[in-house]
């Protein structure tokens, strides 16, 4: 087993006097790829969103228990937000490109790190677009406009600007849910290769997804954690009777 | 039965459509009159020419000029400031909070204040306060700020405008997607690089359409300037902010009801009038048109 | 914890997670919460600054219970004819006191009018029936205003109000997409025609076209002014009225439809009382329109502070009186604080206008649709 990234102890969330995640505590080894999966409204985005606290933004959000990133508790009063978000980095569901150009789109996070130097930031772009598989397509039109890209292309775009800010996880909210199966294997592909060097946490609806890219895979329902493990394991011999009702599709 | 209630349905409706016809027809029998009164002697003269014979003849150059100024100030103060306001709104306040209601609630009475009481304030406030105040402290009492300028009443009407900025920026700014500023501060930025280039870029065409808004209708207002700064009659143009200024509106008040010859001057009265509603006119247009298509993007 | 730190790679540490401050968050976050107070600064400093000019009018009693024997005693002077409005008692006095300020003056003035008649002093004046402020004898009745300004406020509304609301109606419950899309921006374009250009319409077009269907000598009076004034209150009262309006739950409209109701019975009997209290909000801001107008008032009205219930009859309103006496008064004259009290009074009005709609007819809107769906 390789080194623990992301640790939870007891962590339980509140939306105002409800509470939509209780006590999970799970482990999430580096460099390897942790697919969530749950029916909707299981607590498995919102749980996603507690790693880089962008729980915060929500009013009446109350949390309880830790998060240790690197065994720093990032919900600490000493840990400056800004810069956790910088070290672990988001692509969300639905692809949200800037109106700005591709170029602009991408080097928005070296740029609020003070990165002004035309050549360094050309070089971050260059890396951080092929790091994301979508250099080849987009080199010749970097000054377009990011909207004008398909909704496959503006996903993989989104990934290189995180990419960007060279983050060392990345949490991803079901990146493909509205994406056509071409694109969607695209950035399996890429969620593949971007394992080696980050440290990958997915949300997914799609239990195949799930199978095919995850090492490791956690079961959520109505706000717990049933059942967390090899994703070999989860998918051919669950311990718990719900995980197994679940991946069979018997609800969800 | 059923007959009886179609005639009543059809008489009530009828009555509706009508009052809205009423009000239409009135808007466009206004437009027509005042641009056929005004027309023949509409040119390119008489935008750009001085008033001659004690102003029974020339053009109103003076006024156009002295009303660009006016609203230029008033922008450079209402804009920034409207905007502001705005952000905090939307960005800061929480919705619920006692002082974001609070400030709500003042910019809508600020909105429905008579704008006569913004020219008494204009009076009070930066006349005999603050202009009188530098003249005291500053002039050793020499008169200079504390009299009626153009400083003063552009400022006036930057009061006076200060809603509706609010209002149009505010409504922009919540044109601008959640998931942007979501995705901004997910890549480190902090709330204020968000603002400042993800959500002051993304309602760009609201604060076009505010200041749009804020100069129509100060270039339109008459009451506050009545005595914060206009003139009636200038033979040279204002150079400094502690000048005088000539206005349209003023211009077409004195005119039409204090000048010694109404009659004779009457030609020229219609066609300031038309220059006037043309420019409120066309800049209202313009706003509504920009808004119509950013309220359709919200959908 | 001792982790493997790659090149050129960033690892958690307690030092690079630290808490940072940072000037410009701080600052920008200062800064926009200051102009955002600057809203309610405004409403504060108009509230004082306009009271305060109005205040000496309360004060000069006490000043001046001493001053007014000493003026009496002065020379005495018989009283001109005020305009052919000749006082009843025929004969005025007034005191010159050339060594007093010209304020003083003003008040003992004013103040010797009234002790002429009545012990009370400043506020026997207020509530005079004579608004002449520059004759001789100046007197600050301002019933003929107050009587002057409700007066065209009521021609206004009477056409305003129900033209305003039934367009409204048609616009929200009747008028097809298209139309609706002209109608709406239309009267948007009509809320931006600047005042002075309806006053002027008014005065050289509508007074005219009245004058010649009703037949009545003076041109320029309360029923051309108030009509021009419902010009400006409509474009106010028909929006809010139709917001009001669509904002009613569709569940209503549709519950009945489903009994059988036509589409302008539904209109008339649930749609307009479901949006009762927002049509009152628009009226009420309408009236505060009417009421602070200066520009119309100025020019369409005759301007004349005459008591009378005849609507063909000049008359002079409070917010025109300003607009028209401002700039001739000498500071701090009593005159040019009895000014800034009716500003106070109207500002005061309109206020309180707003936030009866704001919080009565708001609190009611929001309980009638919520606390009856849920």
């Amino acid at each position: 087993m390789k080194e623990i990234k992301i640790k939870t102890r007891d962590l339980t969330l509140y939306y105002g006097p409800k509470m939509a995640l209780n006590s999970i505590s799970i482990e999430i080894p580096e460099k390897e790829v942790t697919a969530f999966i749950g029916p909707s409204g299981c607590g498995k985005s919102t749980f996603l969103r507690t790693l880089n606290r962008m729980n915060d933004l929500i009013p009446n959000v109350r949390i309880t228990g830790e998060v240790l990133v690197d065994s720093l508790n990032i919900y600490d009063k000493q840990i400056d937000v800004v810069n956790l978000r910088k070290k672990v980095g988001m692509v969300f569901q639905k692809s949200n490109p800037f109106a700005k150009s591709i170029f602009e789109n991408v080097a928005y996070g070296p740029r609020i790190n003070g990165i002004n130097n035309k050549t360094k930031l050309e070089e971050i772009v260059e890396t951080s677009l092929k790091k994301a598989f979508i250099w080849e397509e987009v080199k010749d039109r970097l000054n377009d406009s990011a909207m004008a890209l398909s909704g496959g292309q503006q996903q993989r775009m989104c990934i290189a600007r995180t990419l960007a800010v060279e983050p060392e996880i990345i949490l991803m909210d079901e990146p493909a849910s509205a994406l056509d199966p071409i694109s969607t294997a695209k950035i399996e592909e890429l969620i593949f290769e971007l394992k080696k060097n980050y440290t990958i946490v997915i949300v997914t609806h799609n239990m195949q997804q799930a199978a095919r890219v995850s090492d490791l895979t956690a079961f959520f329902y109505l706000g717990e954690l049933i059942e967390f493990g090899k994703t070999k394991k989860i998918f051919t011999t669950p311990d718990k009777k719900h995980t197994e009702e679940y991946i069979t599709g018997r609800f969800g | 039965m059923s007959r009886k209630k179609d005639i009543t349905g059809g008489f009530f409706i009828g009555v509706t459509a009508f009052s809205a016809f009423v009000i239409i027809a009135v808007i466009i029998i206004l437009l027509v009159v005042i641009i056929k009164g005004g027309k023949d002697t509409f040119s390119w003269e008489f935008l750009t020419a001085f008033p001659e014979d004690g102003m029974m003849k020339g053009g109103i150059f003076p006024a156009i000029y002295g009303t660009a100024l006016l609203v230029l100030i008033m922008s450079i103060a209402a804009v920034p400031f409207g905007t502001i306001t705005a952000i905090y709104l939307t960005e800061y306040a929480h919705e619920k909070s006692v002082l974001a209601q609070t400030i709500r609630f003042a910019v809508r009475t600020l909105a429905t204040v008579p704008s006569i009481i913004f020219g008494l304030f204009g009076l009070g406030f930066f006349i005999k306060f603050v202009g009188g105040g530098v003249d005291d402290f500053f002039l050793g009492g020499e008169l200079k700020w504390g009299q009626p300028n153009i400083l003063w009443a552009s400022l006036t009407m930057a009061l006076l405008t200060l809603p509706v900025v609010i209002v149009s920026v505010e409504e922009a700014i919540r044109t601008v997607p959640r998931e942007l500023r979501e995705a901004s501060l997910a890549l480190g930025a902090t709330k204020w690089e968000t603002i400042k280039r993800i959500v002051i870029p993304g309602s760009r065409s609201g604060i076009m359409t505010g200041t749009i808004l804020a100069v129509s209708r100060g270039a339109g207002e008459v009451a506050p300037i009545l005595f914060t700064g206009a003139a009636y009659y200038l033979a040279t143009l204002p150079t400094s902010m502690s000048d005088q200024f000539m206005n349209l509106g003023y211009h077409i008040y004195i005119l039409a009801t204090q000048s010694a010859n109404v009659d004779q001057t009457l030609p020229i009265q219609f066609a300031t009038t038309m220059v006037l509603l043309l420019l409120t006119f066309t800049l209202n247009l313009a706003a509504v048109i920009i808004r119509s298509r950013l309220r359709r993007k919200a959908k | 914890m001792d982790k493997p730190v790659e090149k050129g790679k960033f690892v958690f540490t307690r030092e690079s997670l630290k808490k940072k401050f940072r000037w410009s968050e701080f600052l920008s976050e200062k800064i926009i919460t200051g102009v955002a107070f600057l809203s309610i600064t405004i409403i504060v400093l108009i509230f004082v600054f306009v009271f305060k000019e109005a205040l000496p009018i309360f004060n000069y009693k006490k000043k001046e219970a001493v001053k007014v024997e000493q003026v009496q005693k002065q020379e005495q002077y018989g009283g001109e004819a005020d305009q052919g409005q000749t006082n009843s008692s025929g004969q005025e006095q007034y005191g010159v006191t050339t060594n007093d300020t010209m304020m003083i003056e003003n008040q003992a003035r004013a103040e010797d009018t009234i002790v002429h008649g009545s012990e009370q002093a400043t506020f026997k004046s207020l509530a005079g029936k004579k608004w002449l402020p520059v004759s001789d004898n100046p007197r600050y009745g301002l019933v003929p205003l107050f009587v002057g300004t409700l007066k065209i406020t009521l021609i206004a509304m009477l056409f305003a109000a129900p033209i305003a609301i039934l367009a409204a109606l048609f616009s929200a419950s009747f008028a097809p997409y298209w139309m609706r899309e002209i109608i709406k921006p239309a009267i948007e374009l009509l809320a931006g025609f600047p005042s002075v250009v309806i006053g002027f319409f008014a005065l050289m077009v509508m007074a005219s076209f009245f004058q010649n269907i009703f037949g009545y000598d003076g041109r320029l009076n309360a029923f051309v002014g108030g009509v021009a004034m419902a010009l400006a209150a409509i474009p106010i009262i028909f929006t809010i009225t139709e917001d009001a309006l669509t904002a009613v739950p569709r569940t209503y409209t549709e519950a009945s439809l489903a009994l059988g109701a036509t589409r302008w019975q539904t209109a008339l009997f649930v749609t307009l009382p479901a949006a009762t209290p927002g049509i009152f909000a628009a009226i009420l801001l309408g009236i505060g329109r009417v009421f602070g107008e200066t520009m119309i008032a100025l020019m369409a009205t005759g301007n004349a502070a005459l008591i009378s219930v005849n609507p063909f009859e000049s008359v002079r309103t409070l917010a025109a009186t300003i607009g028209a006496e401002m700039a001739e008064v000498v500071f701090g004259d009593t005159h040019y604080n009895v000014l800034f009290l009716i500003g106070s009074l109207l500002f005061v009005f309109n206020f309180s206008l707003n936030a009866l709609a704001e919080f009565y007819v708001k609190g009611k809107l929001v309980k009638r649709f919520q606390g009856k769906q849920s």
